[in-house]
């Protein structure tokens, strides 16, 4: 066992790839040389050298076109788009092409990548370089969907996306990188689709993602002092989802949380509040309650960025008001 | 300042005429197999697609479709001038450079009926032709995305050490996409492996290219600002694409990066099945007909010496072969319904959910 940082992990999880493959190569900008902007890619250009970790140009659509392009042909590429807000620059390589031409192609071409970025808020940098994006991707049929939230789970899901056959958007929390955790030694692999419970509980569940775990069990902790035991899911993969593992969890506990980065409208939770709606109607004790940032761009000023994130005072909050109501 | 249409009324710009030259490469070093191949690709091009526009005046071809006529040079002379594992990445506009990597027709034609016994199954269409064991990498269309695409072929055969060329074509519109900027600069700060093939053919959509470009060419004016040589070719004529063809994949497979070549060409019809194009002065039309790639590379083997009869029997032979891969593809079934939902995932399914 090894205590690491989150951005730590990140770098151990590719290097534990590339050393096992050597189709994995490693492309974006700043990543090589620098380490990457966030740090996430150190020591991986001296460990594996120039050919396979490369710094490229600003043109997100030339490094995502090239992974897959590559990925195509027989490499493994993990792509790097260093903040995920940027994908929106690059959308039409990510949505109309990696995500499509498996299909369209009827099976011909495999698209085996990965595109790793730093996602989320909490660090005040405004609008632009703050945003939960990985409703976006979940909306596209052909792309796998995964945050982690803690290192050991960085290094398994970044394992898992590598192995994967099929494109995987790999969201790190920028919240969540100087945050530390125990990583087992050795090779470390885990699966996508895997939800896991980090908490039991038999009043409540409460399904979290990226950031948001740690807030959900922080808020956990204190609701478990005044009576109310909830059940912290960490939802870890959107696509695939592991909704089996939630229906369960609401069939013990018969309400459901959701806790959500993102704006409101059509966050994860809105489709998982659904499925539980159709699926688990008559386990639920009252209705299925979504904690997301409201319907805003994110404010940068740390005052108001603190406002509107769903904070551990404000689940608590909605869980007990709901709870009693 | 003026506008390009206060300048002139829509579909008044000046004419763009053809080379004068028809017989530029008569002497050129072409082997005859390879001439023969070429008039054989011209034909089958043209063929297919005179075939395809009947088919769809005729309600069997859905969709749209985005028609080669006039411009088969290009693809006749890359076509047999590329390596048989080299890639090719092609635009909507791209049932040309399928069949000129030796696709069979059925498959093509059976696809823009949307019937099982096609290329993709039914599920891809006349904009997405692909044939991988062809070489046949995609046809993308997106404007733009495709050039990024050919670079990762071309990298990963970099990486691998295989030799392989990707050749990315796309047409005069392209150039001025972001895309395009970004993976010029890109293919030539890794030199990879690649050669970008613009079509001319003097037409975006329904505009004209000049009117909306800051340069005369629209890709070679653009080649200087990523360190490559502006190269503009007669793209009508097979010769003329095979022998810059020949070069620019030589200087990529030799490690000394890509290429940017500038065919100059026609479309002679539309932009789509939409478009009747309406926006072409008089007379561009039938001065780029005088300078048609079949009529021009017919020309040029007769004064060769190859026998009129060995000619036409080519010609009689495509006809058959398009006749008969029409019968196979209207005699296709539809597409079994549970096709709608493989291949989403690389496991051939499409579970999202447990």
């Amino acid at each position: 066992m090894a205590q690491l940082t989150y951005r730590e992990a990140v770098a151990r999880g590719i290097a534990q790839e590339m050393s096992r493959d050597e189709r994995v190569v490693l492309i974006g900008e700043d990543i090589a040389g620098a380490g990457g902007v966030f740090k996430t890619t150190v020591g991986l250009l001296e460990q594996f050298g120039p050919r396979r970790v490369i710094d490229t140009p600003i043109s997100e659509q030339a490094i995502l076109g090239a992974a897959m392009g590559a990925a195509m042909t027989g490499l493994r590429p993990i792509a790097e788009i260093m903040f995920s807000d940027f994908f929106a620059v690059c959308w039409d390589i990510v949505v109309n092409q990696m995500a499509k031409t498996r299909y369209m192609t009827n099976g011909q071409v495999t698209i085996p990548l990965v595109v790793k970025s730093g996602n989320g808020g909490g660090l005040r940098f405004g609008a632009q370089h703050s945003q939960s994006i990985e409703n976006w991707a979940m909306a596209v049929p052909g792309l796998k969907v995964v945050t982690p939230s803690c290192p050991e789970d960085v290094v398994g899901l970044m394992a898992a996306a590598v192995r994967s056959d099929d494109p995987v958007l790999f969201f790190e929390h920028k919240g969540l990188y100087a945050s530390r955790g125990e990583v087992p030694d050795g090779p470390v692999e885990d699966v996508l689709g895997k939800a896991r419970i980090r908490r039991g509980g038999d009043h409540a569940t409460v399904a979290a993602l990226g950031m948001m775990v740690p807030r959900a069990l922080e808020a956990a902790e204190r609701l478990a002092a005044g009576g109310i035991r909830c059940e912290v899911i960490d939802v870890r993969s959107l696509i695939p989802l592991d909704a089996r593992t939630i229906l369960e969890s609401v069939g013990r506990t018969g309400r459901l949380f959701t806790v959500e980065e993102n704006p409101r409208a059509l966050g994860w939770g809105a489709e998982l509040a659904s499925i539980v709606g159709d699926e688990a109607f008559w386990d639920l004790d009252g209705p299925i309650v979504r904690i997301t940032t409201p319907h805003v761009p994110l404010p940068s000023a740390d005052s108001l960025e603190d406002l509107v994130i769903p904070s551990v005072d404000r689940i608590v909050a909605e869980v007990e008001r709901a709870m009693q109501a | 300042m003026t506008l390009p249409l206060e300048r002139h009324p829509y579909g008044e710009h000046d004419l763009v005429l053809p080379p004068k030259s028809q017989t530029t490469h008569d002497a050129a070093d072409i082997d005859r197999d390879t001439r023969l191949l070429m008039y054989r690709r011209l034909h089958e091009i043209r063929q297919f697609e005179k075939r395809a526009y009947d088919m769809f005046m005729q309600n069997l071809v859905k969709g749209t479709t985005h028609l080669s006529l006039g411009m088969e040079a290009v693809a006749a002379g890359f076509g047999a001038a590329m390596r048989e594992d080299d890639y090719t990445f092609a635009t909507y506009r791209g049932h040309a450079h399928t069949l000129a990597r030796g696709v069979p027709m059925e498959g093509i034609l059976a696809e823009l009926l949307g019937r099982a016994n096609g290329l993709l199954g039914g599920k891809g269409g006349s904009m997405h032709l692909t044939s991988v064991e062809h070489g046949m990498m995609g046809s993308y269309a997106i404007i733009g995305a495709h050039l990024t695409i050919a670079n990762g072929a071309a990298w990963s055969a970099q990486y691998r050490g295989s030799g392989q060329v990707a050749v990315c074509f796309f047409g005069d519109g392209t150039t001025n996409i972001g895309a395009f900027h970004e993976a010029l600069n890109y293919a030539a700060v890794f030199a990879l492996p690649v050669v970008f093939v613009c079509e001319n053919n003097l037409y975006m959509e329904y505009t004209a290219i000049s009117d909306i470009t800051a340069v005369p060419r629209p890709a070679a004016d653009r080649a200087g600002a990523y360190g490559l040589e502006p190269v503009v070719v007669d793209g009508n004529d097979a010769d003329a694409c095979y022998l810059a063809a020949r070069d620019a994949l030589e200087q990529a497979r030799s490690g000394r990066g890509p290429v940017l070549i500038e065919a100059l060409t026609y479309r002679h019809g539309g932009h789509s099945r939409a478009d009747p194009g309406k926006y072409k002065p008089p007379g561009e039309l039938e001065a780029w007909l005088a300078h048609d790639p079949l009529k021009l590379y017919r020309g040029r083997l007769e004064r060769i010496g190859v026998p009129y009869a060995a000619l036409d029997e080519i010609e009689h032979q495509v006809g058959q072969a398009v006749d008969a891969a029409t019968e196979a593809a209207k005699g296709g079934p539809l597409p079994d319904q549970a096709v709608a939902y493989t291949d989403v995932w690389a496991d051939g399914g499409h579970s999202w959910r447990n």
